[in-house]
């Protein structure tokens, strides 16, 4: 059994169709990156797995726990998938610690000194350990966004959906945030990211999705994808001609 | 005929003005109370809930307070009961109130981003943990200067219960005109004394909703 | 409750409200049409005008903003005959409507005014216009437009804040409420059905409103 499990999804805005039956299954410990045009649907599709979406279709689960429309079912998925988005959406009036510390405490109802430990060595872990009583608007960008990666790291997920997570960040900021994802992906955290990171994509992720049009239009080892694209959609988004 | 010196009509008017400070704290504190409970029907998910919270913010925002307060005063009496003018006046401006400060607040939740509602949520958190946690403390913040100018309109609104008979400071500035044969000077003073207890409010309102927006444009 | 509901009333006394709600209705319109022309002299005068004339502006603004309408009605109602200023009920709950109409909007409109980017200002004077002539062509019409929904919820308030003129014997809907309720004793009734009369004026003005702001506003409609 797969670790993600996608099945048939299908997912309508109205009469706009923007999911059309995906189907994908996640090893665990792969490293997906999700490439394709603007209105492809793959941020949709990240969204759909984290519950923020609902799903007109199909069904998606996670090690397990179902994608459902109540709070419970919804909490137990999001429990095993963390998710980090464009805009960091840091919680502006909490301190970094306090970001890292408050869902532990909410959610898991885990003892303020243990949720301040983890906060303490998760931040460690992208290199922030010195911010832990700034406040978000006092980071940069890249900090701002390695704080939202320990913020869901502190949940202890079995995976991570990475929403396009590079693309708000001033181009000299890019490389510190990579380097984070890169050493999860090292240290064998499954990962599924939304990404315009070409050269990221082809020396970490293990499998390239190409979507257009609401499907799953081409997929394969990037080796392959990159070097050898079999569809004319995806030789002209790689520039080929 | 007895002689009235400006001290007089002032001692009695101040006296009077003790029952409008009264009679707004416990519409502001009750209005509060059942304001936030609309606010949390009016951005529940229920549709239903939803639905109630917006008719009645709408036919209270949308009807004279002096009719709501007619309508405690003379309504309540068909139950059977004998209603003394304060409690009608407090009923009505308590409901009132809180379709204003329930509507103010809604506000205040909206201006806060999506991005917040999503990454709590993608937190595991439930509804009433993200607005307890993440939502309202922010909106809180941006609350707090329209919530302190709308007591000015709550103040105000105090004036109207004198209509139906509940002695406060307008009610006061009648029977003292009724007395002393000088309106002038009676009604330029219960101005005066409106101004005192409101312009204070009106003021701070003003200097927190620049700090806010200095401290935004920080961020 | 045992109470028996009785509108039947309502065939008797109906001509009653038809002049109620004619006397509150030409009340908004008096009231709302010259409270916001005060309103915009008043919005300038405070961002562009005299500075002499500012602060007598600003005393007014603030004393009308932080008094009670009824107070001030029967300010000019009781209180200024003694100053020789005699008005009749109607005259009297007019006036007391464009005055505290025109220190509301003032401030609503002054919000516009200074919202207005410093480049039109700039425009203006770079094609020689003065400083009135950019106010009056460049500068007004984009200010009203961008707080018009503000502007049209004032209009509402004040609307519905016409219920107290009632107490000065003017006699508009609220006034034939209370007359049909001394009558009949039908208190209750009589609140309910002037109450919905209320509502249903509030919504109509409301979307009066926001037409006036399509037909002024002409991109509004476009968009």
């Amino acid at each position: 059994m797969s670790l993600i499990e996608i099945t048939d999804v299908r997912k309508s805005f109205g009469s706009n169709e923007v999911l059309k039956g995906i189907d994908l299954d996640v090893e665990p410990g792969e490293v997906i990156a999700i490439i394709g045009k603007s209105g492809s649907g793959k941020s949709t599709l990240l969204r759909c797995i984290n519950g923020l979406e609902t799903i007109s279709k199909g069904s998606i689960s996670v090690a397990g726990a179902q994608l459902m429309d109540d709070e419970v079912h919804l909490k137990a998925l999001r429990l095993k998938v963390g998710m980090i988005f464009q805009q960091f959406n840091l919680f502006p009036h909490l301190t970094v610690g306090g970001n890292v510390m408050l869902s532990q405490m909410v959610v898991k109802k885990t003892p303020r000194p243990v949720a301040e430990a983890t906060a303490r060595k998760m931040l460690e872990r992208v290199g922030l350990s010195q911010k832990f009583d700034a406040y978000p608007d006092e980071l940069s960008g890249g900090q701002q966004q390695r704080v939202a990666i320990a913020r869901a790291l502190a949940m202890q997920p079995i995976a991570l959906l990475c929403d396009e997570i590079t693309s708000a960040l001033d181009p000299e900021l890019v490389a510190e945030v990579l380097a984070v994802v890169r050493e999860l992906a090292a240290e064998g955290m499954t990962l599924l990211m939304v990404t315009h990171e070409m050269k990221f994509a082809r020396d970490v992720c293990s499998r390239v999705v190409f979507m257009h049009e609401g499907r799953v239009h081409e997929a394969g080892p990037p080796g392959e994808v990159f070097t050898n694209p079999q569809t004319p959609e995806l030789k002209q988004f790689l520039g080929l001609h | 005929m007895i002689e009235f010196t400006t001290w007089d009509i002032l001692r009695n008017l101040l006296l009077a003005a003790r029952w409008t400070v009264v009679l707004s704290l416990v519409s502001f504190v009750g209005g509060g109370i059942v304001g936030l409970v609309l606010l949390f029907l009016r951005i529940s998910k229920r549709k239903s809930a939803r639905a109630f919270a917006k008719y009645y913010i709408e036919l209270f925002q949308g009807t004279p307070l002096l009719m709501q307060l007619f309508i405690a005063f003379f309504g309540l009496g068909l139950f059977g009961i004998d209603v003394p003018a304060w409690l009608a006046a407090g009923l009505a401006l308590i409901l009132w109130t809180a379709a204003f400060l329930g509507e103010i607040w809604r506000g205040c939740v909206e201006a806060i981003g999506k991005g917040q509602w999503e990454a709590s949520a993608s937190l595991g958190m439930g509804r009433l943990q993200q607005m307890r946690f993440v939502i309202l403390p922010q909106a809180m913040r941006i609350a707090v200067p329209p919530t302190v100018g709308f007591s000015v309109q709550v103040i105000k609104g105090t004036a109207l219960t004198s209509i139906i008979g509940f002695v406060e400071l307008s009610k006061a500035g009648t029977v003292v005109t009724n007395a002393t044969f000088q309106p002038f000077t009676v009604y330029g003073l219960v101005a005066l004394i409106y101004f005192a207890l409101c312009w204070p409010l009106s003021k701070s309102s003003q200097i927190l909703e620049r700090k806010l927006n200095v401290a935004h444009r920080n961020h | 409750m045992n109470y028996q509901f009785d509108f039947g009333w309502l065939f008797e006394y109906y001509p009653q409200i038809v002049k109620g709600i004619a006397i509150t209705i030409e009340l908004i319109a008096v009231g709302g049409v010259a409270g916001i022309s005060l309103g915009i002299v008043c919005a300038w005068v405070r961002a562009l005008g005299p500075a002499w004339l500012k602060p007598v502006v600003a005393a007014y603004v603030e004393l009308i903003r932080n008094t009670p309408f009824l107070i001030q009605l029967f300010f000019i109602f009781f209180g200024l005959p003694s100053l020789g200023l005699q008005l009749g009920e109607l005259q009297a709950a007019n006036l007391a409507m464009v005055v505290n109409l025109g220190a509301y909007s003032s401030e609503i409109i002054r919000a516009g005014i200074q919202a207005t980017p410093r480049g039109q200002f700039e425009a203006g004077a770079s094609l020689a216009m003065s400083p009135f002539e950019t106010f009056r062509h460049v500068v007004l019409v984009p200010s009203l437009e961008r707080i018009w929904p503000a502007l049209s919820s004032q209009v509402v308030i004040v609307m519905l804040g016409s219920a107290v003129v009632s107490q000065i014997a003017a006699e508009d809907l609220t006034f034939a409420a209370n007359f049909i309720q001394s009558r009949t004793f039908r208190a209750f009734e009589a609140y309910i059905v002037s109450t919905a009369v209320y509502l249903l004026l509030a919504i109509l003005l409301r979307q009066l409103l926001a037409m006036v702001g399509w037909a002024i506003f002409p991109k509004r409609a476009a968009r």
